[in-house]
């Protein structure tokens, strides 16, 4: 592989984790739930400073992120409890009360931490090729993000509590008539959302300077994959939005910066949602596009 | 509930003067429009409150100083952006984060213009391009959500990560390379020395009376525009829009039309916001359109009560009070309490903390006559 060519699917599958990890959370509870969880970033925000918090506190990196993870999932456990369940009749009311959990936790963690964290120093270095150098963790994470693919779709396929899941994304009522727990069912969607937040913060802490407003660089990305996934297909929206909105960010950043590709990100979600308003997943599932999604159809059988 | 047993709809019995349904007929404020029953407070004793309130806004310059008007009007010029808010999201359904965005184009927009064309009355003409600049965007924008018949979550969100580049966008212009003319957009520092509005010679700038008059004036015909809007024809499609999209459209009307023309005139208000801003501080920043100044305006309709733009006024005018001397103090902590009374709003009272209170008050009220 020439060194061009690698240092291109290099930035792709950087940009392909960081969009995956951000949306994961977000879209499994829009397609659960059908709410947009506007905290989802604070959410982030708070796995990063558990996983800080603990990493200085001499805890091992990995069982930091760990710490992360059960942390703000119970979190969100507790806070879908308190405050969300009120909202599954009123999106938009949801969206403007998680808009004023994400102003308390953003604020609150600056008041209390202060404006920064020490940072973690990032794990397993770098390597050389072609004039170019890279860090070994990104790729790290772009593994991670095929492993969490897998993960989900073994959850998802294999296991009686992804079926549930998937009944209940399908046909809320009806999933609840054959004997799938609701409530049970909505506190621990959103718990493993906001878990799922916890890990990207914790995945990412290690990569910038850990501040109150560390979420704010994860949400639009966030929102525009989820937006042009949409919720039918947890797994299919994220796999399929995130990889077609890499392929469009990658050339654009590299060629013309960061900045360029938000754009292109912003307008091809327009453009999508012009012609594909109920985002890919919604059409992958019922048209068959490709192959695989077909697979999927097949495996649903249980 | 009037006597004749008029219109038996919930809205229309609200308002207890000048109901079309009384004996006399109805009064001159609904034959106008002013009242009517997209209002939530109307009547002679809202309407002689909202007179003494303007009597006072104008005599206060008498007895005030110099630097509390000008605060004032720091608070007062926000009041055209939620009105839009107001009227998108209250009468349409339409929840925008983009208000802000809007404040901004429009506000950097004239800066622009003005520092090219130089002060005076082409500055005028500045203010109109630049809230024209907010609106082309906005049908742009607008096209590609109503159009494409988004789910109600997608507007919302798109919006919000429509400001967010903004505000990237506007950080990364530091360097000579953005300067327009003898603009410069200045990065994170934004743009100074812009040339307020000014007509005749009298310039409305931050240290003297005409702007706060000019913002009052505006403000108060503003609201009574609004409300003639809301009681017309296109108010209650407006209003049968947000209540059920495919009955409306059965009805025969194209309700992409009416969501995207509100969503235009909403990016228009908040344009005639961002113009009066720059005009009073003269300099804008990135920061206008940056997360926390994207909250503002939906805790200010919010809590109000996004279905009354007598409430959103108020709440605008209280909120940017309180958040302002809170601030004083700190300004994280100003931030936690406004973020908890969104929340709580939101739990407790849906419809808007000022329209509760209001509602049971009334009630209260028509207890005590019909016993």
């Amino acid at each position: 592989m020439g060194p061009e060519v690698f240092n291109i699917l290099y930035q792709f599958l950087v940009n392909f984790a960081f969009l995956l990890f951000a949306a994961m959370g977000l879209i499994l509870v829009l397609g659960m739930l059908n709410i947009i969880n506007l905290a989802h970033g604070e959410f982030i925000m708070l796995g990063a400073y558990a996983t800080t918090l603990s990493y200085h506190a001499g805890v091992p990196f990995a069982l930091a992120i760990a710490v992360a993870v059960v942390g703000v999932g119970v979190f969100g456990m507790v806070l879908e409890r308190l405050v969300i369940r009120r909202f599954y009749a009123n999106k938009l009311n949801a969206l403007v009360a998680t808009f004023g959990i994400s102003l308390i936790l953003s604020q609150g963690v600056l008041l209390v931490f202060g404006p920064y964290l020490n940072a973690i120093p990032m794990p397993f270095g770098g390597f050389e090729y072609g004039g170019y150098s890279y860090s070994t963790y990104f790729l790290v994470l772009a593994g991670g993000a095929f492993g969490l693919l897998l993960v989900g779709w073994v959850f998802f396929y294999r296991t009686r509590l992804g079926m549930e899941m998937r009944a209940t994304i399908q046909n809320k009522d009806m999933a609840r008539a054959l004997g799938v727990r609701g409530d049970h069912m909505d506190t621990l969607t959103f718990g493993l959302g906001a878990a799922l937040a916890g890990l990207t913060g914790a995945l990412y802490a290690p990569t910038s300077t850990v501040v109150p407003l560390f979420g704010q660089t994860f949400i639009a990305p966030a929102f525009i994959t989820v937006v042009i996934g949409g919720g039918v297909n947890p797994l299919m929206g994220a796999l399929s939005s995130a990889g077609f909105l890499s392929a469009i960010s990658t050339p654009l950043s590299s060629q013309l910066g960061t900045f360029a590709g938000r754009i292109g990100l912003m307008l091809a979600a327009l453009i999508i949602i012009r012609f594909l308003p109920q985002g890919l997943s919604h059409y992958l599932q019922d048209m068959s596009l490709f192959g695989w999604s077909r697979l999927v159809r097949k495996t649903r059988r249980p | 509930m009037s006597a004749s047993g008029g219109p038996s709809t919930k809205a229309v019995t609200r308002s207890v003067v000048g109901d079309p349904g009384s004996p006399a007929g109805p009064g001159l404020l609904w034959r106008l429009g002013i009242d009517g029953p997209q209002s939530f407070f109307a009547g002679p004793v809202f309407w002689a409150i909202a007179a003494a309130v303007v009597v006072g806004f104008l005599v206060y310059p008498v007895f005030g100083s110099v630097f509390l008007a000008s605060n004032l009007t720091n608070f007062l010029l926000n009041v055209p952006l939620a009105l839009g808010l107001a009227l998108l999201w209250g009468y349409c359904g339409v929840l925008s984060f983009g208000q802000m965005a809007f404040f901004a184009i429009s506000g950097y927009v004239y800066g622009i213009l003005a520092i090219n064309m130089g002060g005076d009355d082409l500055t005028l003409a500045a203010a109109a391009m630049a809230i024209a600049a907010s609106a082309l965007v906005a049908v742009a924008f607008g096209y590609f959500m109503f159009y494409g018949r988004v789910s109600g979550w997608i507007i919302p969100v798109l919006t919000l990560v429509f400001t967010l580049v903004l505000e990237t966008f506007l950080g990364q212009t530091a360097g000579y390379e953005w300067k327009i003319g003898e603009a410069l957009l200045g990065g994170y520092n934004g743009m100074t020395g812009i040339p307020s509005l000014a007509v005749a010679g009298v310039e409305f700038n931050g240290f003297t009376f005409p702007l706060y008059y000019l913002v009052v004036a505006l403000v108060a015909a503003l609201f009574v525009a609004m409300r003639m809007l809301a009681n017309s024809h296109f108010g209650h499609v407006v209003v049968a829009v947000r209540e059920d999209l495919e009955r409306t459209e059965l009805l025969g009307y194209d309700i992409r039309r009416y969501q995207l023309v509100v969503f235009v005139i909403a990016a228009m208000l908040a344009g005639l916001s961002g113009v009066l801003y720059v005009s009073w501080g003269n300099y804008i920043t990135p920061s206008s359109a940056g997360l926390l100044a994207a909250t503002m305006p939906v805790l200010w309709v919010a809590v109000g009560g996004k279905t009354s733009f007598s409430a959103v006024a108020v709440s605008t005018l209280l909120l940017g009070l309180i958040s302002d001397s809170l601030a004083v103090y700190s300004g994280e902590f100003a931030f936690v309490l406004l973020g908890a009374l969104l929340l709580f709003g939101m739990m407790f009272a849906p419809e808007g903390i000022i329209i509760t209170l209001a509602a049971w008050v009334r009630g209260v009220i028509r207890k005590g006559q019909h016993p």
